[in-house]
C-alpha cells in the first residue's frame, strides 16, 4: 500500500530522529488501553463471594492504595518521555551549523512559491510546487507569511511549521535517500487547502546543480508560428499573474513559469502535467479547482491550442 | 448587603398539609406565561438538555453529511465552501452548543437536588442564562441556513477571518454569536459558584458534596475567568473586520499568533470544563451499581480541580508548530505531560470501584465503565500530543481528529447518555427501556469505535484534518470507508436513545423515588421532585445521607424528614461555604418576564450589530435598560428586613 505522508517512515534525518519516540508513545499508549481494557473486564468478572442481597450496599475496601501505586506507576514511562521529548526537541530544533542550502519559501492561496539565492542576484530564481534539494545537505527554510497562515510539512522528512503573516519562521530537513518527498499544506487556510500539494524532489549533488543551473536560464524564444501566437497570448493574458523570464510576462501573483515543464505536476499536485491536464487547467482552473485565484479564461480553440504549444516549451 | 434576617426558622416534620402550602408557593403558572416566566431549576434545566440534544442531533447530521463526501476519494457531494462551513459549523455545535449546554442542564436540574436546596442561588439569573443559549443557537444556525455559517474552523484562526480573505457575514455572524453565547456562560458560572458555596444543606461540608458538583464548580470558576476574555477576543474580532482597528491582521497591521493566544488560553481550559462535570456524572453514577462508595472520594476531588489548573499552562500545545521558542515549548510540553496524574486518578478510582464492588449491570452501568475505556483512549492519544516533536507530526491530521473525538465523545456524550438512564426516573418519573438500552449501548459502543479507531491509522498515514477530498492512492480510501460506516453505526445507535426517551417520557414503567437504591439527596424526592424539591431542608451529616445505615460511617444520621419548614412565602436558607452551616434565610424570587425579555432585547441588539444597524440598536439597548431596570425594581416581598419585624 502506498501513503506518501506516512509519517511512520522517515527518509530524512530530522524525522528520523523523532521516529523512535514516536514509537515508543505509541506502544506505552497501546498497553495503557489494553491494561485497562483487561482490568474493567477483571473488575467486572472476578470471583465474589456469593451473598444474600446482591444490592445491598457493602463498604468495602479503601482502595486508596490502588490510586496511589497507579500514580507511581505512571510516573516512570512519563519521566522517559519527558527526558526523550527534550533531548528530541534539541536535536531536532535547529539544522546542524554546516553549510547548509538555505530556501526562502513562501505559501499563498494554494500553491507554493519557492525561492533560491545564489552569491549574486542573477544566480537567484523562483520556482513553485516542487522543492529540489541535494541529498545529504541540510536544507534550512525560510518560512514567510504572504496571506494567511499555512503550515509547511513534508511528513517523511519534516514536521510542521507554520507560515505566518508578520514573521519568519525557520525550519530544516536532509533527506538521506533520494527520491520524491510528498508535501501538503497542514493549517486550514480556505477554500482548496484540500488542493495544496508540492513535492520535494531528493537528488544527488551533481544532478541538483545541473537543476539548478536550467532553472536559471531563461525562456526560449518561440520556434514556431504556434509558439508565437502563445507567447503573445500568455504576454497579454497570463502576464498579469505570472512569471516567464525572458519575455514580458513578469508579475509574480502566481506561479513562475519560466520552466514550468521541469515539473512533474501542475496545480499544486492536483493534476500530472501533460498536455491535455494542462490544457484543461489553463482553460477552466475553477472546474478543477473551485475557488482557486485563477479565473477560467474562456480561450478559443486556437488560441488554447497555441498557449499549450508555448507553455510546453517551457522546459 | 441586607442585615442577616432574625427570624428562627420553624422546624417541624414533613408532611401533606406542609407540602401543599410549598406547592401552592413555588409552582409555576400554567401555559405559556409560566413557559415564558418560569424560574425552577428543573423546568430550565430540562430545557437545556433537551436543546441540546436537539442541537446533537444537527451536528450529527453535518458530520453524516460530511463522512458521505469523505467515504471515498474525489467525491464531489459538497463544494470545498460548503464542506468548510458544514466542518466548521459542526464543531461549533458540539463544542459550545451541546456539549457545555447538555451538562448545563444536568447541572441545573440535579444540583439542588443533590445540594439539598430549593433552588439555585439566583433563579432567574439562571433563566437568562438559558434563553441567551437559546438565543445564541438560533442566531448562530439562521446564519449558518442562510448560508453565512463560520466556514474558519471552531478555533476562527486569523487572517483567514479578516474581511480581506472571508468578506461574507460568516465570521461576523460566528463572532457575535459567540459574545451573545458567552453571556450565557458567564452569567451561569456565576450561578453555579454561587450556589456551590451557598446553598448546600445544613451540614454539607465541602468534604461531602457530590463529585458532580466538584466538577461543574470547578468548570464554572475557569469559565468565569476564560470565557469573558474569549468573547472580548471575539469583539476585537469583529473591531478588526468591520472598524478597520488592526488586532490581529499580521504585515504589520496587528498580530495573528495573538488570536490564536486568547484563544487556546480560552479553549484549553474550555476543553476541560465540558469533560469535568461529564466525569463527575460517572464518579456519581458508576458507584451507585457497583453498590458501594466511590473509592478515593478525596484524591479524585482534588484531581478534579488540580485538572483545571494545570489545564490553565497548557494551551500552547495547540501551538507548538507556529515558530515559538523551543524553550517555551518545552514548558508547555511538561505541563501537558503532568496532567496525565489527575486524569489518572478519576480513571483508577472507577477501576477500583468496579473491583471492589458488587457490580449490577445496567445501561447506565454499561455507559459509565465503557467512559473508563474511552478515556484512556483519548488521553494516551492526547499524552502523545504533549511531546512537541511528535506532535509537529500528529498535529493537524486525522490523528488528532481521533483523538478529540474520544475526548469528546468518550467523556462527554458516553457519560452524558449514561446519565440520561440513570436520572432520566427521577425527572421524569419513569424508567428508560432497558432492553432497548442494551441495544442503544451496543450499537453506539461499536460503531464510535468502528468509527474513530481507525481513524488513529488515518493520521499516521498523514491524512490532513480539514480538507474537502483527498486523491485516490494515499493509503486512505479503506480506512475512511470504515470510519464513514461506523459513523452510521454510530448514529443509528443515538437515534434509537432518542427514540428510548420519547417513549419511555410517556409509556415507561413507573420508577419510584429510588429506583436504583442511590447514596445522594435527590433519591430523597419524589419522582418527579416537587417545585419545592424538600419539603423541609434536610440537615446532612454524612456523604452517602442514604446509605447510613450500610456503612455506618459517621456516629450521627441526616435528618431528611425533619428540618428548617421555610413555608412562609419563597424562600430558602443559605449557609457558608466550608462547613455549611446555617447563616441566613434567602428571598427566592418568583416567576419573572425578566429573563426572557432582556434575552429579547439582547438578540435585537445582536442583529443590529451585524447589520450594523443604529436605530435598531439603540432601541434594542433602551428595551434591554427597560428590562434590567423592571428585574432590578425592589420588591415588597423580597424585603427581608421587613419580613424580620414581623416575628
Amino acid at each position: 500500500m502506498s501513503a506518501p505522508l506516512n509519517y511512520l517512515s522517515a527518509a530524512g534525518a530530522r524525522a528520523q530522529a523523532v521516529l523512535p519516540l514516536t514509537w515508543f508513545l505509541l506502544i506505552v499508549a497501546t498497553a495503557s488501553c489494553l491494561l485497562f481494557a483487561y482490568a474493567i473486564l477483571a473488575a467486572l468478572l472476578r470471583r465474589r463471594p456469593p451473598t444474600e442481597d446482591p444490592r445491598a450496599i457493602v463498604r468495602g475496601g479503601n482502595g486508596v492504595h490502588i490510586i496511589n501505586l497507579s500514580l507511581i506507576a505512571t510516573a516512570i514511562p512519563l519521566a522517559i518521555a519527558l527526558v526523550w521529548t527534550m533531548v528530541a526537541i534539541a536535536d531536532t530544533g535547529l539544522p546542524p551549523i554546516t553549510r547548509s542550502l538555505v530556501l526562502d519559501i513562501t505559501p499563498h492561496q494554494w500553491w507554493w512559491e519557492v525561492r533560491y539565492e545564489g552569491p549574486r542576484p542573477s544566480d537567484s530564481f523562483l520556482t513553485a510546487n516542487e522543492i529540489h534539494i541535494p541529498v545529504g545537505v541540510p536544507v534550512l527554510v525560510k518560512l514567510h507569511g504572504a496571506d494567511v497562515i499555512h503550515s509547511f510539512w513534508i511528513p517523511q522528512l519534516s514536521g510542521k511549521t507554520d507560515s505566518i503573516p508578520g514573521q519568519i519562521n525557520k525550519s530544516w530537513m536532509r533527506a538521506d535517500k533520494p527520491g520524491r518527498y510528498r508535501g501538503a499544506c497542514a493549517e486550514f487556510c480556505g477554500a482548496q487547502h484540500a488542493r495544496m500539494g508540492f513535492e520535494v524532489v531528493a537528488e544527488p549533488m551533481a544532478a541538483f546543480a545541473r537543476w539548478r543551473q536550467r532553472q536559471l536560464q531563461t525562456a526560449p524564444p518561440p520556434a514556431s508560428d504556434l509558439q508565437a501566437k502563445g507567447l503573445a497570448v500568455v504576454q497579454y493574458r497570463c502576464a498579469l499573474c505570472h512569471s516567464v523570464r525572458g519575455t514580458d510576462a513578469g508579475s509574480n501573483a502566481g506561479p513562475d513559469l519560466t520552466h514550468l515543464m521541469s515539473r512533474a505536476t501542475i496545480a499544486a499536485t492536483l493534476l500530472p502535467n501533460n498536455r491535455g491536464a494542462l490544457a484543461g487547467w489553463v482553460q477552466s482552473p475553477q472546474g478543477v479547482k473551485p475557488g482557486a485565484l485563477m479565473p477560467d479564461q474562456h480561450l478559443s480553440a486556437d488560441e488554447l491550442n497555441a498557449v499549450t504549444a508555448y507553455l510546453e516549451t517551457l522546459r | 448587603m441586607t442585615a442577616p434576617i432574625l427570624r428562627t426558622p420553624q422546624i417541624g416534620d414533613d408532611n401533606p398539609i406542609l407540602r401543599a402550602r410549598l406547592h401552592a408557593i413555588w409552582e409555576t403558572a400554567p401555559g405559556w406565561r409560566g413557559f415564558l416566566s418560569s424560574v425552577d431549576h428543573k423546568e430550565i434545566g430540562l430545557r437545556y438538555i433537551v436543546t441540546a440534544f436537539i442541537l446533537l442531533a444537527c451536528g450529527g447530521i453535518e458530520a453524516l453529511i460530511m463522512r458521505l463526501q469523505l467515504a471515498g476519494p474525489e467525491r464531489r457531494l459538497l463544494s470545498p465552501e460548503q464542506y468548510n462551513q458544514l466542518f466548521s459549523t459542526h464543531g461549533m455545535t458540539m463544542i459550545f452548543l451541546y456539549a457545555a449546554p447538555v451538562l448545563s442542564g444536568f447541572s441545573n436540574y440535579l444540583w439542588p437536588l443533590l445540594l439539598g436546596a430549593r433552588d439555585m442561588a439566583f433563579p432567574r439569573l439562571n433563566a437568562l442564562s438559558y434563553w441567551l443559549y437559546l438565543a445564541s443557537a438560533l442566531f448562530l444556525y439562521g446564519g449558518f441556513l442562510a448560508g453565512a455559517g463560520p466556514n474558519d474552523g471552531w478555533f476562527n484562526y486569523v487572517p483567514y477571518a479578516l474581511t480581506d480573505y472571508n468578506p461574507g457575514y460568516n465570521q461576523d455572524v460566528y463572532a457575535l454569536g459567540m459574545i451573545l453565547l458567552g453571556a450565557s456562560t458567564s452569567v451561569g458560572a456565576a450561578n453555579f459558584i454561587v450556589t456551590a458555596m451557598k446553598m448546600r444543606a445544613p451540614g454539607m461540608s465541602v468534604n461531602r458534596i457530590p463529585i458532580m458538583v466538584w466538577g461543574t464548580l470547578t468548570a464554572s470558576a475557569a469559565n468565569l475567568l476564560v470565557v469573558p476574555s474569549v468573547s472580548l477576543a471575539f469583539f476585537l474580532l469583529w473591531l478588526d473586520r468591520r472598524f478597520g482597528t488592526h488586532f490581529f491582521g499580521g504585515m504589520g497591521d496587528g498580530q495573528p499568533l495573538l488570536w490564536q493566544h486568547l484563544f487556546w488560553l480560552f479553549g484549553h481550559p474550555w476543553v476541560y470544563a465540558v469533560v469535568l462535570p461529564a466525569m463527575g456524572m460517572v464518579s456519581d453514577g458508576l458507584p451507585v451499581f457497583c453498590r458501594r462508595p466511590l473509592v478515593g472520594y478525596t484524591l479524585v476531588a482534588l484531581g478534579t480541580v488540580a485538572t483545571m489548573i494545570l489545564g490553565f499552562g497548557v494551551w500552547v500545545h495547540h501551538m507548538f508548530a507556529t515558530g515559538l521558542p523551543a524553550l517555551s515549548l518545552a514548558f508547555f510540553s511538561g505541563a501537558s505531560f503532568a496532567i496525565t496524574f489527575p486524569s489518572m486518578i478519576a480513571l483508577v478510582a472507577w477501576v477500583a470501584t468496579i473491583w471492589l464492588g458488587r457490580p449490577v449491570i445496567t445501561t447506565a452501568f454499561l455507559f459509565f465503565a465503557s467512559t473508563i475505556l474511552l478515556f484512556v483512549i483519548g488521553g494516551v492519544s492526547g499524552i502523545m500530543t504533549a511531546s512537541v516533536p511528535v506532535d509537529l507530526q500528529l498535529t493537524d491530521t486525522y490523528f488528532i481528529v481521533a483523538h478529540l473525538h474520544y475526548t469528546l465523545i468518550g467523556i462527554n456524550l458516553f457519560p452524558v447518555v449514561g446519565a440520561t438512564f440513570f436520572w432520566f426516573p427521577k425527572m421524569t418519573g419513569r424508567l428508560m427501556d432497558e432492553r432497548l438500552g442494551r441495544w442503544t449501548f451496543w450499537i453506539m459502543f461499536a460503531g464510535f469505535n468502528i468509527a474513530f479507531l481507525p481513524m488513529h491509522l488515518t493520521g499516521l498515514l498523514g491524512m490532513p484534518r480539514r480538507i474537502y477530498t483527498y486523491p485516490a492512492h494515499m493509503g486512505w480510501d479503506t480506512l475512511n470507508l470504515v470510519t464513514t460506516l461506523g459513523s452510521f453505526i454510530l448514529a443509528s445507535g443515538v437515534l434509537l436513545f432518542f427514540i428510548n426517551v420519547a417513549r419511555s417520557w410517556r409509556g415507561g414503567a413507573e420508577a419510584g423515588p429510588d429506583p436504583w437504591g442511590g447514596p445522594t439527596l435527590e433519591w430523597a424526592v419524589p419522582s418527579p421532585p416537587p417545585p419545592y424539591n424538600f419539603a423541609v431542608i434536610p440537615t446532612i451529616a454524612s456523604r452517602h445521607p442514604l446509605w447510613e445505615e450500610a456503612l455506618d460511617e459517621e456516629r450521627a444520621r441526616s435528618s431528611l424528614t425533619r428540618g428548617m419548614m421555610l413555608d412562609e412565602g419563597k424562600e430558602t436558607i443559605a449557609t457558608t461555604p466550608m462547613d455549611a452551616e446555617p447563616e441566613r434565610l434567602v428571598k427566592m424570587p418568583g416567576d419573572s418576564y425578566a429573563p426572557f425579555a432582556l434575552t429579547l432585547a439582547s438578540l435585537l441588539l445582536t442583529v443590529s450589530l451585524l447589520f450594523q444597524q443604529r436605530v435598531a440598536g439603540t432601541i434594542a439597548l433602551a428595551a434591554a435598560g427597560a428590562a434590567l431596570l423592571f428585574w432590578l425594581w425592589p420588591r415588597r416581598v423580597m424585603l427581608e428586613r421587613a419580613e424580620a419585624r414581623h416575628d
